[in-house]
């Protein structure tokens, strides 16, 4: 069964069973509850869901923020389960790249010095970090801002320093949690070209989001409800099925 | 090769880090590091410049000590503590000159000795005169003992103690108190009733400040036979002596006491009747007290460190708590929570190190200020290599013990906890 993979079907995230459960008082919340999904390499998946859903642990988890209560969670065949503090700050740094709704970038450092921030904690990085994030700046259309400091850039300027931060490590995979929750809709669009450009450049990437503008850029769409997948589809899919189920209770779609 | 310096060469990236960072975040908060680390600033310059002071107060008094001479044994009488000798009568007690006879072939490490008797006298000259002076009898011997020489004129001789002859020498202050000329030599003065001729001048005591008043600078020296023959055998009469090399002080004081026990035949039981001082043993005593109160003052004073220290920790606390999402993104990016820590503890280490700096030479500019301070006597005040290493040492401990429990709260805190901080 064992073939080589190429590059399109090799799987970079494998959860099975998954579950996360919060202890809140004497209640157990089951935020998580049997997960099993697989991620291959240059996926573009959108995880979408109402709040509770779940869909936030779920970035967590991916992230190595926060660990499974029970089952597997391997990325790039790694078992992350059985790894320490120190381990999933290590993968959390070569492997993973977040982008925040708020950007989170440091008000007082320039957007080289954000960018190469990731740098200094890594490996390998450290003597070329200047050069790795300059790169990456001018991926990202930033070429021209690279001393400015988040104060003196645009909301979409500031998610593009952001998004070129989760990049100078080359990570596996890319996690955006409402990368476009706090830009108009405008900027919104330029981002998510952005997006589209990596994704064309063959990085996986995933992200949240409550918008369905936003998810229809993804290939696959994952909605989930109470902690459990409830439709995994690709995007085409999805949409047909949207549009059947808004037919069927007569909503008006957004 | 590479597995045996990984870790070394680890631990020295993750050093570089987090100086890297510390100095960042320092530098990005000017004001505020200036402000927090003033305490470690006034705490390094009061400890450097009190240890300074007590030091320049010490070098003083040592100085001092070594000016008196630190060869010399003073051989008193003395009523032992105890024994049959505790309530003798004086007569038994006291010391005459012949007890002494003999003492230079008897105690091989003595170089010289000089028997000496003391009283105040008024002195005369014309219508001059000095109410009270500094009368001694001395040995030739004194001279060489003491280390003064005569300037004018010529010392005394075995002539002058052998006809009893009535001669004295004089300081400079005396020739100049009783308005005598320069060269006052064979000039005749009273001193006490009688008439004696001045024969020489003899060199100023050297002035020590903490002993001035040990003797007043208006001296008068006659020679010892003659000065026993006037006062008489009641008098109080006691010796210096000098041993040939400072070391071998325990070895002449040994040899002084066998002799002046047998000279006054004590037996095997009696305490001594005389007692044998030495400049040195004061030095070390002086030394133990002159370290304890270094100690006590420096620790008293570093108590201020500790006041600084806790700054340190309050100013790190804030700091954890409004830096708390950047501590977060930081770790979402890959930093381990070791990183975390030592950021945040060399941050402090470093605040502290530059604290003592600016500490260190605020010290040096009190110190100099101290030095000038008139008649405090505390013009060798310097700050010792040891004081300003223990102050150094003292602020980065107080930095790694006061920025080790914010460190350890930045470290631990839960990344996802941290984003979602407001």
């Amino acid at each position: 069964m064992s073939t080589t993979p190429t590059p399109h079907n090799k799987i970079v995230i494998r959860l099975d069973n998954v579950t996360r459960v919060y202890k809140v008082g004497v209640e157990r919340i089951r935020a998580l509850d049997g997960i099993d999904l697989e991620l291959c390499q240059n996926e573009y998946v959108a995880v979408m869901g109402p709040s509770g859903s779940g869909k936030s642990t779920l970035m967590n988890l991916l992230g190595c923020l926060d660990r499974c209560t029970s089952g597997i969670y391997e990325l790039d065949g790694y078992d992350t389960t059985r790894l320490g503090a120190g381990g999933l700050a290590h993968i959390r740094n070569t492997r993973i790249g977040f982008v925040f709704q708020s950007f989170e970038l440091m008000g007082r450092s320039s957007a080289l010095k954000n960018v190469e921030m990731p740098l200094i904690y890594s490996r390998d990085g450290w003597w070329s970090r200047h050069k790795r994030a300059r790169q990456m700046l001018e991926r990202v259309g930033l070429g021209d801002r690279v001393k400015h400091r988040p104060n003196q850039l645009s909301g979409g300027e500031k998610q593009r320093v952001a998004i070129a931060r989760a990049l100078v490590c080359n990570p596996s995979i890319l996690l955006a949690d409402e990368p476009t929750g706090n830009l108009d809709s405008k900027t919104s669009e330029d981002i998510l070209a952005l997006f589209d450009q990596l994704h064309a450049e063959g990085q996986t990437i995933v992200l949240v989001t409550h918008e369905e503008s936003v998810a229809r850029h993804a290939k696959r769409v994952i909605r989930m409800m109470d902690g459990r997948i409830f439709t995994d589809l690709s995007s085409e899919e999805d949409q047909a099925r949207r549009a059947a189920m808004a037919e069927h209770f007569g909503e008006v779609s957004k | 090769m590479k597995a045996v310096l990984g870790i070394p060469l680890a631990f020295l990236k993750l050093f570089y880090q987090s100086v890297y960072l510390a100095l960042g975040q320092i530098w990005a908060n000017k004001a505020r590091s200036i402000l927090t680390t003033t305490g470690i600033v006034i705490g390094v310059a009061s400890v450097t410049s009190v240890i300074a002071a007590l030091t320049g107060l010490k070098a003083n008094v040592l100085s001092n000590f070594e000016s008196l001479g630190t060869n010399k044994i003073f051989i008193s009488p003395h009523w032992p503590r105890e024994g049959r000798f505790k309530n003798a009568s004086w007569r038994l007690i006291r010391f005459r000159p012949e007890v002494f006879e003999g003492l230079r072939d008897r105690c091989p490490s003595i170089d010289d000795y000089t028997l000496m008797t003391e009283r105040s006298e008024a002195v005369h000259y014309g219508v001059h005169n000095i109410d009270s002076a500094r009368v001694y009898g001395i040995n030739p011997s004194w001279h060489r003992i003491e280390n003064r020489s005569v300037i004018m004129g010529r010392p005394f001789t075995l002539m002058d103690e052998e006809n009893g002859w009535q001669v004295c020498l004089i300081t400079p202050k005396v020739r100049d108190e009783l308005r005598m000329d320069r060269n006052c030599i064979g000039k005749r003065i009273v001193v006490g009733r009688r008439s004696f001729t001045i024969v020489g001048v003899v060199e100023q005591r050297v002035e020590s400040s903490m002993f001035g008043g040990m003797g007043s600078s208006q001296e008068v020296f006659i020679p010892f036979p003659t000065a026993w023959k006037l006062w008489g055998p009641w008098t109080w009469m006691y010796a210096i002596a000098s041993c040939r090399k400072p070391e071998l002080s325990a070895e002449a004081q040994a040899e002084l006491r066998f002799f002046l026990r047998r000279a006054r035949r004590l037996g095997p039981g009696d305490p001594d009747t005389f007692r044998l001082e030495v400049i040195e043993e004061y030095l070390r005593q002086f030394n133990t007290v002159a370290q304890t109160t270094t100690a006590i003052a420096g620790g008293v004073v570093g108590i201020s460190l500790l006041v600084g220290g806790i700054g340190i920790m309050n100013i790190m606390l804030v700091s954890v708590s409004e830096r708390t999402r950047e501590i977060g993104l930081r770790k979402a990016v890959g930093a381990r929570p070791s990183a975390i820590l030592f950021q945040f503890l060399v941050e402090s280490v470093v605040l502290c190190l530059f604290g003592g700096l600016i500490g260190a030479g605020f010290g040096q500019m009190l110190t100099g200020l101290i030095a000038k301070i008139p008649n405090a006597s505390l013009d060798k005040a310097y700050i010792p290599l040891w004081a300003l290493g223990l102050s150094f040492g003292f602020a980065a401990a107080t930095g790694v013990f006061f920025g080790m429990f914010p460190a350890i709260k930045a470290a631990r805190l839960d990344p996802i906890e941290a984003l979602r901080h407001e």
